[in-house]
């Protein structure tokens, strides 16, 4: 087990800089997840750690030791890939046993640590099998199994879920989670999906074009984006642009068209430093639709329901306030509103989060 | 015609150019060669039609023609060998280029574009007495009067590596191009150093390629004759030539047609051998 430290590498293919001077710590024993859009740099930043590319400057630091020049067989890493890379001529036994083969581990203690890999993924039956005989799921815990059962100090999992049909997905998401909180490894989790990131992490750090935009816990970053990638990128934003017209301890007061006046707390405006123009960030989900106007002093504001996008459970609104568009995301209670329908916004000030312009 | 009647004429309907174009120009004279291979040969007038074995008992029990058949036999092998031996890394080395692929497969089937004989007779210009290799040691001075370098064995198997080589390439570049770059970063990150990976990973895996290009490489080795043809010196004949000296140069056609025929059967088991153990789907994946 070992933390894991980037000290400002940048990666650099020809003109093209992939990632941009970086510094990351990612602790010991925690699930970190690299979430971004395809092209940010996340797969680029793990295969660095990994040692299947080398940083054009920078420090890799794996539990204190500095890496760089220390070849990807002696990094003791278990890789997991997005197309899971098993053998195709070797059976699932000895996939598994692949890294314990070199490790002057005795043939019986092979067979018993592959055994108990498969049992950890739960497939202690198909030892005997090809990769070929099992499906996508299984596959992937076969590659999982062959990476954790040399214990690797670390874990690097490159989109590992994204090859799985949905529902698959969302039970291997609470597999993967159950293995690696019992077997404690540090993990580095590559992945563009969000939902899985806010699921999975202790720590997510959101990437885009080749630069972190921000590190935090899921919470954290979902509920206080510090910049209106993030705030877009992961869940359903709305951003207005407007005036930060006071700034203090106890927090902000945006002026922004629709809403007017909007004092957003000094934990949700930790990036705004004074008054200036500055950014208000709604949730789709904060922003609710009611029939008549709420008296209880939340913001509101009338509007029209331009398009209704019925989810079953939810449903999901867009609608037009003064020369605004707005996504909403409501829980069903009772009938949806009708498109065209006249109704009126309602938003607590506190849940919203303000950026600097 | 009902739909399943229409739908089962099809495939008929489509295949029967080819199948027309391969039953008269390849069975029916492979029909007739059978049947030449047991006339016989008369000194004077036409041949002396019937069933006669006789040339397939000299073709079987000559210990010249057994001779050439295990020579030929064995110039195709070590032809194929260091067909694999240069061509391997140079399919591997295309296939991890990056940007340039498409351009380092050009250059390997530009040699196509220039006519086989006139690419074997180069190597005269090349290694003759007066040739580009002997005039450059004249004049540094190296040897006093030119080496014979031409026509010998080493330079048949020099002509048909040249003629072979891009066959060899391009089918071992067709199965490590299958290969998921992953497999050895996954066995590297596993703790083996890249040899151990390529042997444990990419060498397995790229056999069927290798061993396509192999039995491409050993039947067009073993059948050829403008090799020898140019390149050999009197001994270096294969046996090719003597079904070409058998038919053109003697007129002795039932004798040609049983050499041609033995040279046939004895390719075919190797196919059929190759066919056995590894399939023949891979070869017709390394030429397409």
């Amino acid at each position: 087990m070992s933390s894991v430290q980037l000290k400002n590498i940048v990666k650099r293919f020809g003109a093209f800089t992939a990632v941009e001077k970086t510094s990351l710590t990612i602790p010991d024993g925690a699930f970190t997840t690299l979430l971004g859009p395809s092209g940010c740099g996340k797969t680029t930043t793990l295969r660095m750690i990994a040692g299947l590319l080398d940083p054009t400057e920078g420090e890799i630091v794996i539990g204190g030791k500095r890496v760089n020049d220390v070849p990807i067989h002696k990094r003791n890493l278990g890789l997991v890939f997005q197309n899971y890379a098993l053998f195709p001529h070797k059976s699932v036994a000895e996939n598994v046993a692949f890294g314990l083969r070199y490790r002057n581990v005795s043939r019986a203690d092979i067979a018993r640590r592959v055994q108990d890999a498969l049992d950890l993924v739960q497939l202690p039956d198909v030892g005997a099998r090809y990769p070929k005989a099992l499906s996508g799921g299984q596959q992937q815990r076969i590659a999982l199994a062959r990476a954790i059962v040399i214990e690797p100090d670390v874990l690097l999992l490159d989109e590992p879920l994204s090859a799985l049909d949905a529902n698959l997905r969302e039970d291997m998401r609470v597999e993967l989670k159950r293995i690696q909180a019992r077997i404690g490894v540090t993990t580095v989790f590559v992945t563009h999906d969000q939902s899985e990131a806010l699921a999975m992490s202790d720590e997510i750090v959101v990437m885009s074009d080749g630069r972190v935009e921000q590190v935090g816990a899921p919470e954290d970053v979902y509920n206080t984006p510090a910049s209106e990638f993030v705030a877009r990128f992961l869940g359903a934003s709305n951003i207005l642009g407007g005036q930060c017209v006071s700034h203090g301890a106890d927090g902000a007061v945006l002026e922004v068209p629709v809403f007017g006046q909007v004092a957003v707390p000094a934990a949700k405006s930790p990036h705004l430093t004074g008054p200036g123009p500055a950014k208000l960030v709604i949730r789709a989900e904060k922003l609710l639709l009611r029939a008549a106007a709420p008296i209880d002093g939340t913001l509101t504001a009338p509007a029209i329901v331009e398009a209704v996008d019925y989810q079953g459970q939810s449903v999901r609104y867009f609608v037009r306030a003064g020369d605004e568009t707005f996504q909403a995301i409501n829980m069903i209670d009772g009938r949806p509103f009708a498109q065209g329908a006249q109704v009126h916004l309602a938003l607590r000030p506190q849940d919203c989060a303000a950026l600097p312009g | 015609m009902s739909v399943e009647a229409r739908e089962k004429r099809q495939p008929w309907i489509l295949l029967s150019p080819a199948l027309g174009a391969v039953t008269l120009l390849l069975l029916v004279p492979l029909i007739f060669i059978v049947v030449y291979s047991f006339w016989l040969r008369s000194a004077v007038g036409p041949d002396i039609q019937g069933f006669h074995p006789d040339n397939w008992q000299r073709a079987l029990t000559d210990p010249f023609y057994r001779y050439i058949l295990l020579n030929t036999l064995k110039i195709a092998a070590i032809t194929t060998f260091f067909c694999a031996i240069l061509g391997y890394p140079a399919a591997y080395f295309i296939t991890r280029s990056s940007g340039n692929k498409m351009l380092l497969l050009l250059l390997l089937m530009l040699p196509f574009w220039i006519s086989y004989i006139i690419r074997t007779m180069s190597w005269i210009n090349i290694l003759g007495s007066s040739g580009a290799l002997n005039t450059f040691l004249l004049s540094i001075g190296v040897i006093s009067s030119p080496i014979q370098m031409l026509y010998n064995e080493a330079t048949v198997i020099l002509g048909l590596v040249h003629f072979l080589l891009p066959f060899m390439v391009l089918n071992i570049y067709v199965s490590l191009d299958g290969i998921d770059t992953n497999l050895e970063g996954a066995a590297t990150s596993l703790g083996a150093t890249r040899w151990q990976a390529f042997l444990q990973v990419t060498l397995p895996l790229s056999l069927p390629g290798l061993a396509a290009g192999g039995l491409l490489c050993f039947v067009l080795g073993a059948g050829t004759y403008i090799t020898p043809l140019v390149l050999g010196g009197p001994r270096d004949a294969m046996f090719a030539n003597l079904v070409f000296e058998a038919i053109i140069t003697q007129l002795n056609w039932p004798m040609g047609s049983a050499l041609s025929l033995l040279l046939l059967l004895v390719l075919g088991a190797l196919v059929a051998v190759y066919n056995r153990f590894l399939g023949m789907s891979q070869l017709t994946k390394g030429l397409g």
